[in-house]
């Protein structure tokens, strides 16, 4: 069994909730069912499908918890893992950061779950390999790519009487086009909500293009540029910065949020005016679930407001600490943007570069949040308001904090397909002054 | 390309602290069982036996039993302890000239039997679209063999509270000599694998891993300066007679700081780290410039990985991992033509079979005994890392015995082997290279990297960074980063320390494929030194 509907999950969880001598007893089920094709070279290179269903039980007596997992769910597995993890926690260290388990909550259920999705078969995986691969070998052009869809659902409930379910689905398509001299690349990448949003025939067109527009690029010297970032290049860099937005890290001294001589910068200006940054379990078009890891209900929040911080993220264990209420942490981050689309941004700008795509980026110096990255898949100069060449790719030293404080404009918001981001994106393409591109590379 | 994260305590799920790795958690003690090599001989005949009824004229079964256990502490507790065990068949066939593959965690011959005809089935199917039936160079069966890694004492045996013990003195020590918060973790893996093929060959392998980290930070309120430093160890395929940390495995490097070969001292190495951290709190900022870089061994290990391992990995070369992981500037035409890859001096081996290494192995996932091979040879570019179903492409009739599958349920392919530098014939040392640098800077340890997708373009920093001036360590400095192209940077080596300092350097986590796959890789090498490197200043102002 891998996918239980509410009723078979509450069964398991309230018998296993029951089964526990511990002080408290938390439970909680999930399963999932991934299908995938990957093709590259023009051809498909795998596919398949996995399926996983799991129980984990945490016990807790006084401060000493322990975990246990099983993935079979006949009365005598449920209880060997709760004996399990009852030995675990009373040989288990006391943690003076526990946490009790929460009492009953209320969660509004969120729209994270498509039936058509949930119903995708390894034919219409097919297809959508087919229709990617087939305009790419018209155009001379080979396609590498992957289509992950997947359907699972997560269910816990405590002995304290709190319970939650839900079911989620998620699409998730990415495709590199290169063209067959190897002189030009194109990507595109799209999450859809329902499989019927999502037209491969269509988005390979996007990669096709960008990877002949690609080819014939030119050395420009590296430097400080205004750029056009399209959203999902923006992303890369903006869901990075999230990473340090936890309040226990800016207290303690050591993040970009902490203020000199102790706190946190919650209140202040650290953005432009213009960068408003807020989450919302019931967005449409990036839904999540409506609970954190601790259980705690999500609601929309506003994280950064008019360019000030308006939130960081607390543990139960840190708000308690600090005396702050602990919302639950956000599952997913939108940017608010203008009305322009990204071809009406680049009639606007004088001379600038735009960036399809950033790309290997990692930390440099947390102090101020430092990246490096490079461009990639569609790099072109502009001049007055149009683009001029496409240009050899560049890597980057560049600050998002550094970023959000040089916007000249912002585009419309949309979410941003697949691309190393662990949660749902939603940012507006933007344009940006005194981008700082350090060296040249010669990668295509 | 690396993760960049390592989430070693897991996420979260209504209040549970889960594991991020597959499988269940179980308590210590069932740590140290193993399954009955004949149960595991009598389901492999049985998924075979199923498989060529089905029509395969090949299969393999890979029934693995993957252990891993965290100890993952901070500043002065324990934030979790976490066992978990992840046991089941995967099976690969060829039928019609294509491959197919299924898995399952049932471990009964009817269990497995079914498994291996749905692998048929799907061999079948995608035999249909196939343009290329698939080509296996040969291996021959070795017969029923065993190889167990040479290991002291199993990590798996150590208990608990032993691991919690030293893991808190070691932060404890942190703390005493100037840290303000320190995080330490101990990470052990055991992969029981057993292989059989229809070539003949019933492999049982006995595999061992273990990783120390820590990190530890210290912040100047004053100021809002904060500064960390990585511990300095490497994953390693040891026991725990790595943490042992014996005299004759310390290194006092020139500028004073120390590293380790066999066996580490975790608690010497976090109270350094408490020191250096303090000191990067003060050390002036670099300018930037034109440097003649002396690495130490901590920071070459990434080097070697990011710019050779990964550029001669065949499947990149041959753009099948175009979509995640990148392809490869060292295309085939280059080796033809005896691409001068680095200067004479450099010369690159892989290989499955350095003691104490991640990647050594007596055999690889698809039965072929492991071995050792050129990729640089004088500096240039002779060979790539390949396996059974692309020897042919090279032109070759055996397969390099690179590959490698994460975990039961994922499908074996290539991976990365060991890829490291030789050192240099003569025994220079350290000292004797730093004084012959008159303007240069010394970086230990590593720090942040980033490539571009065809392994041209690369940044990497460091933990550790001494200004050399006119022969000597003068003092600690900050905000290094080193910005290269590839072969400009392997043809600038003008220099290899000797044989007695090499050390291995590696990961735990490198990450290919779609779905993504990790594999645990070492690299070793002795110090070397790269004229004229370009090195940028990486400090910035926020507002």
């Amino acid at each position: 069994m891998i996918l239980f509907t509410e009723d078979q999950a509450r069964a398991i969880l309230t018998k296993v909730v029951a089964m526990s001598k511990a002080d408290e007893c938390l439970a909680g089920l999930t399963g999932s069912i991934n299908g995938n094709v990957r093709f590259a070279l023009n051809n498909i290179s795998t596919s398949g499908v996995v399926s996983d269903a799991s129980l984990a039980v945490q016990v807790a007596f006084g401060k000493r918890s322990g975990v246990a997992t099983v993935n079979q769910f006949d009365d005598a597995s449920l209880e060997r893992c709760v004996r399990r993890a009852e030995d675990l926690a009373r040989l288990a260290p006391e943690n003076p950061e526990f946490m009790p388990a929460l009492p009953k909550q209320v969660y509004r259920e969120t729209p994270t779950f498509s039936a058509a999705t949930a119903a995708i078969t390894p034919e219409f995986r097919a297809k959508v390999a087919a229709d990617s691969i087939g305009p790419c070998r018209a155009s001379k052009m080979t396609a590498a790519g992957f289509l992950q869809d997947s359907q699972g659902f997560e269910a816990f409930a405590n002995s304290k009487g709190n319970w939650g379910y839900q079911r989620s689905t998620d699409f998730q398509y990415t495709c590199t086009v290169r063209t067959d001299d190897a002189r030009g690349s194109g990507w595109v990448g799209f999450n859809a909500l329902e499989p019927s949003d999502f037209s491969a025939e269509r988005e390979i067109q996007t990669a096709i293009r960008k990877a002949g527009a690609s080819s014939e690029a030119e050395a420009i010297e590296p430097g400080k540029y205004t750029v056009i970032l399209e959203p999902v290049a923006a992303a890369g860099l903006i869901g990075f910065m999230f990473n340090f937005f936890d309040a226990r890290q800016a207290d303690e001294g050591r993040s970009f949020l902490s203020k000199k001589g102790g706190g946190n910068k919650i209140g202040e200006q650290v953005f432009g005016p213009q960068v408003n940054i807020y989450s919302d379990p019931w967005d449409k078009v990036g839904a999540v679930v409506p609970w954190d890891g601790d259980g705690r209900p999500r609601a929309r929040m506003d994280i950064v407001k008019n360019g000030k911080v308006a939130a960081l993220d607390y543990s139960r264990y840190w708000a308690q600490k600090q005396g702050k209420a602990a919302p639950g942490s956000p599952g997913n981050v939108i940017m608010m943007g203008g009305t322009k689309s990204t071809a009406e941004l680049i009639r606007s700008t004088e001379r600038g570069i735009l960036v399809s795509r950033t790309w290997y980026i990692r930390l440099v110096d947390p102090q101020t949040v430092l990246l490096t990255g490079l461009t990639r898949d569609g790099t072109f100069y502009i001049e007055n308001g149009v683009i001029k060449y496409p240009i050899k790719n560049l890597r980057f030293n560049e600050s998002p904090v550094i970023m959000l404080n040089n916007i000249e404009e912002l585009g419309r918001t949309v979410r941003v397909p697949p691309d190393e981001a662990p949660v749902p994106i939603m940012v507006p393409a933007m344009k940006l002054r005194d981008f700082t591109f350090t060296s040249l590379s010669d990668a295509v | 390309m690396l993760r960049r994260e390592f989430i070693a305590g897991g996420v979260g799920l209504g209040g549970l602290l889960l594991t991020t790795f597959p499988g269940r958690a179980i308590a210590a003690e069932e740590l140290v069982s193993t399954l009955d090599v004949a149960l595991k001989k009598r389901l492999a005949d049985a998924a075979m036996g199923a498989a060529r009824d089905a029509g395969a004229r090949y299969c393999d079964v890979r029934i693995g039993r993957y252990l891993r256990q965290f100890v993952t502490t901070r500043d002065t507790h324990v934030e979790n302890v976490v066992n978990t065990e992840s046991t089941g068949v995967g099976i690969r066939v060829i039928a019609g000239g294509a491959w197919g593959f299924a898995a399952t965690n049932d471990l009964s011959t009817d269990g497995v039997a079914t498994a291996a005809r749905q692998a048929v089935a799907i061999a079948k199917a995608n035999a249909k679209n196939q343009t290329e039936p698939v080509q296996l160079a040969p291996t021959p069966g070795v017969g029923e063999v065993a190889w167990r890694a040479p290991i002291v004492k199993n990590a798996m045996e150590v208990p608990v509270k032993e691991k919690v013990d030293l893991l808190l003195s070691v932060n404890a020590a942190a703390l005493a000599a100037g840290a303000n918060f320190v995080n330490s973790v101990i990470f052990a893996v055991n992969e029981q694998k057993y292989f059989a093929s229809t070539d003949g060959s019933y492999i049982d392998q006995d595999v061992h891993r273990i990783w120390a980290p820590f990190n530890v930070t210290v912040v100047d309120k004053a100021t809002g300066k904060f500064r960390s430093r990585d511990g300095l160890s490497s994953p390693c395929g040891r026991g725990y007679e790595y943490l042992d940390g014996k005299a004759s495995d310390k290194v006092v490097l020139p500028g004073g700081a120390t590293v380790y070969r066999n066996s580490y001292d975790m608690k010497e190495d976090a109270i350094a780290a408490a020191q250096q951290a303090r000191a990067k709190l003060k050390a002036p900022s670099v300018k930037p410039g034109r440097y003649d870089l002396v690495l130490d061994p901590t920071n070459m290990w990434l080097t070697i990985h990011e710019l050779i391992g990964h550029a001669t990995e065949l499947d990149r070369v041959l753009g099948y991992e175009a979509n995640y992981a990148g392809t490869s500037f060292a295309t085939r035409d280059k080796r033809d033509a005896h691409f001068q890859y680095g200067s004479p001096i450099v010369n690159v081996v892989a290989d499955k079979l350095q003691p104490g290494s991640l990647g050594g192995v007596g055999y690889d996932d698809e039965g072929v005994k492991t071995k050792r091979w050129d990729l640089i040879r004088d500096g240039k570019l002779v060979d790539y890392q390949s396996i059974r179903d692309q020897a042919h492409i090279l032109g070759k009739t055996a397969s390099d015995g690179c590959c490698y599958a994460d975990n039961w349920a994922s499908v074996q392919f290539q991976r990365m082997a060991n890829v490291s530098l030789e050192p240099g014939k003569a025994e220079t040392t350290p000292a004797d290279m730093i004084a012959g640098v008159e303007n240069g800077i010394y970086i230990i340890g590593d720090g942040s990297f980033s490539i571009d997708q065809q392994r041209y373009n690369a940044q990497f920093g460091g933990e550790l960074f001494f200004e050399i001036k006119n022969g000597k360590v003068t003092q600690q400095i900050e905000d290094v980063a080193y910005q290269i192209r590839t072969p400009e940077f392997w043809n600038a080596c003008v220099g290899i320390c000797g044989p007695a300092d090499y050390r291995l350097g590696g990961s735990f986590f490198d990450g290919k494929g779609q779905p993504p796959q990790v594999s645990a890789v070492s690299h070793g090498s002795s110090t070397a030194r790269f004229n004229g490197i370009n090195v940028i200043n990486t400090a910035r102002a926020l507002g």
